[in-house]
């Protein structure tokens, strides 16, 4: 039997937490991108990390979502209760999502695919483009939002990430998965000194 | 990869850390039928097993896998099998027959929404009740149930563990939102968590009885292929395991079947306990809504309200005594589960007079969340 | 081990269970006893070890066989024999083992078990032994039962069609397939015997009597005049390919009726094993 102390415990109410959704269309790569986040933070920072994701019916083909929680201690609820970060790859996405996040909570877009945005305050980035035209394959869009995501969110270290994005890149694809990743970082240092 | 923090930990999915346990329990066999949400299980071991000395098959349906998981315990294998609700409810003719044969197996049920083909991607805990009463007739069942991927992995060892000891299926009782999460967990090493292997004879081949009633209430188990020659039956039968019409002998077996597993109760039951010391309320739950429970609780901590969470780690048999000690401060409880009230009897049964009972149920397919349950708290303690 | 004995009743009581079982649940002049008395010698001549043989059944009549056998014997739940056995099999291939069924357990309630066991021709003897009828719960129609004939369930005459549990067999896939009679014994034995040695799944459909219900409902007799009509109806396969189809009519066949080389389960499950030990060591 595993007895927690009331008190120490009475407190500890997770301030901590931090939850990130990654939404979109299937496809996109976003329960994978969730997975390598989760791997970052969980194996690499050495922090608690539980990854989510919608599954059934609605997984296939149109919306998909991937959700991560995070937390320096155990994470009770493993579901997202208010999101700290949704990046929306879809507007669908983003109309469905927007409505879950914290107040002050960061929004991140892709702006090809998304044009009517909630908010005002909003990072908006046109990641599949990027990934078409400067990495020359659409399909490591979710490693540049990564990126963007780590840059803004400052919840996994860059080292971390990169490890784990390289751990599941498919052979002969690592060159481009980190140039990828590196202009996801990029782009969002630049868009937040311009914030 | 490096790994800086927990040691060797690593991202696993609830479903894939049952197949870790169930490894590291030493499963020699897996045989399954594919369901949703179960089927990484089944996809898991197809991959595992060869690779570790198992056999691995995909039956033609879930009465014939939990038919071959019998069969190749009777031939010395510690064994599993992996459903959902419909393919649980397809078992229990033969999970009968193991109750009947006292043949060790374990039951990987990943529940999901029922009745029928009910929600097959949908979370539920509608099977609490079918895994006590499921397979008609009188027996005692065992069934337990993990919270987190980690208590996946242990769950489904000590489910291996309870199996071999006593001699009887065992289910572990986990869901599609544990089933599919991925979380961190470090893999334990060999000699860390117990294994339990399965008490063998050490008499004479013509001395063996296979349902030998003994002192210790559960009898060895010979394997076929090592000389007993006994015979397994459904049918109600002698210690030899003929079968029997005498009075004596049926009443003998029944009770086996009950005293075997109820003698030991208290070394099969598992609670957790959080912020209970100087609770007057508290919430009972199993499962992944015990982690909105603890959340729930932690957030009503903050209210100064004096709540704590009991988790059940083992649903049956049903930890009566325990809870009992574990009410005796408590005023209110309030059983939080996926269905429409059945653990919420159970507590009704075991709770002191001074204990009121709520019931919290959710039977729409989506998660229990902890604004929810802290709103039920609010609500009782006015 | 086995200490060889030479004859008659010394060879059957050698594989009998002394102890409370007898005597059998079956009624007189049942074909049961005289499929397990050939099952008893088929095995003696094979010398098996008696610790190394698995006999598994289902429910029914013919299911209650294992419980007299001094083998490692299973007796399971209704249709489900084959399921049993597949899971001894495959944890433990050196086993021999052989499921004594009916035509209710294996072709209705174990129908689906049936054509897969046949399809994945896993190294298991099948012993079908077939009376038309379901004589444990007192005579209702199986899917054996001959269209017009009466059963409880049946009582104006069976107006449903019947499974060839020999063709049904070969469409399945199994890679022997054989029918014997219990008034033929010695063929019998011997088509028992080979269906052991065959390496893959093996069906042996055993045309036998329940006088207490079939022969009686549908006025043919006791045993002895069953067992009669077995021996005027049946046609050995190799008089059956000499004979045009017409002269068939109201007979059945008997003997070795298909047989094929096949990969067999256990030893195909063996190889990948081995190949992946293979490429485990190369890495």
């Amino acid at each position: 039997m595993t007895a927690a102390n009331g008190k120490k415990h009475g407190k500890k109410e997770q301030t901590d937490r931090y939850e990130i959704r990654l939404s979109g269309s299937g496809g996109q790569g976003l329960i994978l991108a969730g997975v390598i986040l989760a791997t970052a933070i969980g194996v690499g920072d050495g922090k608690n990390a539980v990854q989510t994701q919608s599954y059934g019916p609605e997984a296939r083909g149109g919306a998909s979502r991937a959700d991560v929680v995070v937390s320096e201690q155990e994470i009770y609820y493993p579901k997202t209760m208010k999101l700290d970060l949704l990046l929306a790859l879809t507007q669908e996405a983003c109309d469905r999502y927007y409505p879950d996040m914290k107040e002050g909570g960061i929004l991140v877009i892709d702006t090809s695919l998304v044009t009517q945005v909630p908010t005002k305050k909003y990072y908006g980035f046109p990641f599949v483009r990027l990934a078409r035209e400067e990495i020359g394959h659409a399909m490591v869009a979710n490693v540049i939002a990564l990126g963007a995501i780590a840059e803004l969110a400052g919840i996994v270290t860059k080292e971390s990430l990169k490890e784990a994005v390289l751990e599941r890149a498919p052979r002969g694809t690592e060159e481009k998965n980190e140039k990828a990743l590196e202009l996801g970082f990029k782009i969002a240092r630049e868009a937040k000194r311009k914030a | 990869m490096k790994r800086s923090g927990i040691g060797k930990a690593r991202l696993l999915q609830g479903n894939e850390a049952c197949v870790r346990g169930a490894l590291y329990a030493g499963v020699e066999f897996f045989a399954g039928y594919p369901i949703t949400p179960s089927t990484e299980v089944a996809e898991a071991m197809a991959r595992e097993l060869p690779r570790n000395g198992g056999k691995f098959i995909q039956m033609e349906d879930e009465i014939a896998s939990i038919a071959a998981v019998i069969g190749a315990s009777n031939a010395g294998c510690k064994a599993m099998t992996a459903t959902s609700g419909p393919g649980y409810s397809l078992m229990q003719e033969n999970i009968g027959y193991a109750y009947m044969t006292e043949t060790p197996c374990v039951i990987i049920n990943v529940q999901r929404g029922g009745p029928s083909t009910g929600l097959p991607t949908k979370i539920a805990q509608s099977d609490t009740m079918q895994a006590r009463w499921g397979t008609h007739g009188d027996y005692t069942a065992i069934a337990v149930a993990p919270s987190t991927v980690k208590e996946c992995f242990e769950e489904t060892v000590r489910a291996f563990n309870l199996s071999e000891r006593f001699r009887t299926p065992v289910t572990v009782l986990s869901d599609e939102v544990l089933g599919h999460m991925r979380e961190m967990m470090v893999i334990p090493e060999k000699g860390e968590l117990e294994v339990t292997e399965r008490h063998k004879p050490d008499v004479p081949h013509e001395w063996y009885k296979h349902f030998e009633i003994s002192p210790s209430f559960v009898s060895p188990m010979a394997s076929f292929g090592e000389g007993y020659r006994y015979n397994v039956t459904g049918l109600t039968h002698d210690e030899d395991g003929f079968p029997t019409a005498n009075p004596i002998e049926i009443k003998n077996k029944m009770e086996k079947l009950r005293f075997k597993i109820e003698r030991f109760a208290d070394e099969i039951h598992k609670i957790r306990m959080d912020m209970m010391d100087d609770a007057h309320f508290t919430v009972v739950s199993y499962g992944s809504v015990s982690r909105a429970a603890r959340q729930a609780v932690t957030m009503a901590r903050e209210r100064r309200i004096k709540v704590g969470a009991i988790q059940l780690r083992t649903i049956w048999p049903f930890p009566d005594m325990k809870l009992r000690e574990m009410f005796a401060g408590v005023r209110k409880v309030i059983v939080a589960e996926l269905n429409m009230g059945q653990l919420v009897n159970e507590i009704k049964r075991v709770a002191p007079r001074h204990t009121e009972v709520f019931s919290l149920a959710r039977y729409d397919g989506e998660v229990m969340t902890p604004h929810q349950i802290l709103e039920k708290i609010r609500e009782v303690i006015k | 081990m086995m200490e060889k004995i030479a004859h008659g009743s010394d060879v059957t009581h050698h594989y009998l269970r002394p102890k409370k079982k007898f005597p059998n649940v079956w009624c007189a002049g049942c074909g049961n006893g005289i499929v397990m008395g050939a099952l008893i010698r088929s095995i003696d001549r094979l010398d098996l070890d008696k610790d190394n043989v698995a006999v598994v059944s289902g429910i029914g009549c013919s299911s209650r066989m294992p419980v007299y056998l001094d083998f490692n014997t299973l007796h399971t739940t209704h249709g489900r024999a084959l399921a049993f056995a597949t899971g001894v099999k495959i944890a433990k291939p050196n086993l021999t083992v052989i499921v004594i069924t009916g035509d209710g357990d294996a072709l209705a309630i174990g129908g689906n078990h049936f054509i897969h066991t046949c399809r994945r021709n896993i190294n298991i003897t099948t012993i079908l032994i077939d009376n038309r009828i379901y004589g444990m719960t007192g005579g209702q129609f199986a899917p054996t039962t001959p269209g017009g004939s009466f059963a409880t369930t049946a009582p104006y005459g069976n107006y449903e069609k019947q499974f060839d549990v020999v063709k049904l067999a070969i469409g399945a896939g199994a890679s022997y397939v054989a029918r014997g009679t219990v008034y033929h014994v010695q063929q019998l034995e011997k088509l028992i015997e080979a269906g052991i040695k065959k390496k893959g799944f093996s069906v042996v459909d055993v045309v036998s009597n329940c006088h207490t219900y079939y022969g009686r409902f549908n006025k043919e007799g006791d045993a002895v005049e069953m067992l009669s009509w077995m021996k005027k109806h049946a046609m050995p396969i190799e008089a059956v390919r000499k004979i045009p189809p017409e002269k068939m009519k109201g007979k059945f066949v008997t003997g070795l009726i298909h047989e094929h080389d096949a990969t067999e389960f256990t030893h195909e499950y063996q190889m990948m094993v081995d190949r992946l030990a293979q490429k485990e060591a190369e890495k």
